[in-house]
């Protein structure tokens, strides 16, 4: 089984995941940039989160096999935050470099002015430099709040086709299967979505436009719950293609959109383990 | 140190066009986006296509324009800045303006970045204490001596550091890093 993890938060994650997911078959991941544990105060401490993003954190993944991408945004609780406003400023920045495979996450999490003005703007900066987006949706009022999401996106002329609307539930996915958008879904050990209920939305709703996520973060999480899915499946009667699908070539096809992606060879190297050492380093 | 016209003449036709085309643009719009732009090949065993042509785009940039593109880079590209002040026609103009580059990804956890920087502009300008602790990292870190430019400073204290930290190894029972023994019997 070859799994692509479409939304985690490795930052927040030890070198025993890193292991555990390769040991399981993780080839690739994407970090999406969000909020930490701790609010942050200022735009420099964004900058060296984003720094980590496209530097150290695709470095710590390498020495596992694993292809680290990221996508960058200010996220909608913090856009709330005067003091991280100026984030936007430096956003341009980041979404030029190979790395970023999407804008996000953005969306909403209590629905407030700002965030849709800092919504709407990053939702331009997609455009302006050809990116998918990834869309988070709140944990609180979600239904009504993906509603919103979907008007919103509507409205901004993006294709739906580059947008994936995360965090989905059963009440949530039909709105969102109906729009033409990607559906994304973070299973997690005890809220948001489980292996056997995605199970059952994967046989309503069928493979395509399909996103599986573990969304692991600082929080309580599991970095094996892709995996957990895909297990589900096969007991379930899906096929090893439709696994496939679902936890592979569905995330390289959303964020393959980007034109960013680069999936060739998965082998740790570089990293003065192997035999590679001298490669490229003395001119 | 690679002088720029040698490394042009490796550049494929098409990298060579997109280079003339972006060197009418400013740097901070076409540094990050030269890899996509030009592709990774490797050109030969000490540049890859991306590499070199990042560091012809650093050939008569100032000083202020190079220390910006390596702090706002992602990891590739402060490898492509350190790569490119092997390239004399890069370095010699910065004089010691670009040490600072040197320093920080000295102070990295990235090998690929602390390798790169111990080259030839690290030789000449880094400060002696730094130098040694420079080359102590790589034994440390289990990077290869060898892609360490500037041996004959190797020095008296820098021995005495390696010969502590192998003997804090062999105390510890865990195995000394081979090419350390050139070093530990150094006659300099």
């Amino acid at each position: 089984m070859r799994i692509f993890d479409p939304h985690i938060h490795m930052t927040s994650r030890t070198t025993d995941d890193y292991a555990a997911m390769a040991a399981h078959g993780v080839q690739a991941l994407v970090e999406p940039a969000f909020w930490l544990g701790q609010p942050r105060t200022s735009v420099g401490s964004f900058v060296d989160y984003f720094d980590a993003l496209i530097g150290w954190e695709p470095f710590r993944a390498a020495q596992y096999g694993i292809k680290h991408h990221c996508t960058i945004a200010l996220n909608p609780k913090e856009a709330n935050d005067p003091r991280c406003r100026e984030v936007l400023e430096v956003l341009p920045r980041y979404l030029a470099k190979d790395g970023v495979v999407a804008v996000g996450e953005v969306g909403y999490d209590s629905m407030t002015p700002e965030e849709d003005e800092v919504f709407s703007v990053q939702l331009e900066l997609a455009k302006q430099f050809e990116l998918p987006v990834l869309v988070h949706t709140p944990h609180r009022d979600k239904a009504a709040g993906t509603t919103r999401t979907l008007d919103v996106v509507k409205e901004s002329g993006l294709a739906p086709n580059l947008v994936v609307v995360d965090h989905l539930n059963e009440v949530t996915v039909k709105e969102v299967a109906d729009s033409g958008c990607w559906m994304g879904f973070s299973i997690y050990p005890d809220t948001k979505m489980d292996p056997d209920r995605m199970v059952v939305i994967l046989q309503q709703f069928g493979t395509e436009r399909i996103l599986v996520n573990s969304a692991a973060d600082w929080g309580k999480s599991d970095p094996l719950r892709t995996y957990a899915t895909g297990q589900a499946m096969l007991a379930a009667g899906f096929t090893d293609d439709d696994v496939d699908q679902v936890l592979w070539r569905n995330p390289v096809a959303f964020y393959g959109q980007s034109q960013r992606l680069d999936l060739e060879d998965t082998t740790p190297e570089d990293t003065f383990e192997g035999n590679s050492i001298l490669r490229g380093i003395k001119p | 140190m690679t002088p720029a016209d040698i490394l042009e003449e490796l550049l494929p036709g098409a990298a060579r066009t997109w280079l003339t085309e972006a060197r009418q643009q400013p740097l901070a719009a076409v540094f990050p986006a030269a890899a996509r732009k030009v592709g990774r090949d490797r050109l030969g065993p000490a540049w890859t296509t991306d590499q070199a042509v990042r560091a012809l785009l650093l050939v008569g940039a100032p000083a202020t324009e190079v220390v910006d593109v390596y702090r706002y880079g992602d990891a590739a590209e402060k490898l492509a800045v350190l790569h490119a002040l092997s390239v004399a026609d890069v370095a010699e103009p910065l004089q010691d303006k670009a040490l600072p580059i040197v320093e920080d990804a000295m102070r990295t956890n990235d090998q690929r970045l602390v390798a790169a920087a111990l080259g030839p502009y690290a030789t000449q300008h880094l400060p002696q204490h730094a130098f040694r602790q420079a080359v102590l990292k790589c034994v440390f870190a289990n990077i290869p001596l060898a892609v360490v430019d500037g041996l004959p400073r190797v020095d008296q204290e820098l021995i005495r550091m390696m010969s502590d930290f192998a003997a804090e190894r062999s105390a510890a029972g865990r195995e000394i890093p081979a090419d350390l023994e050139a070093y530990l019997t150094s006659p300099s």
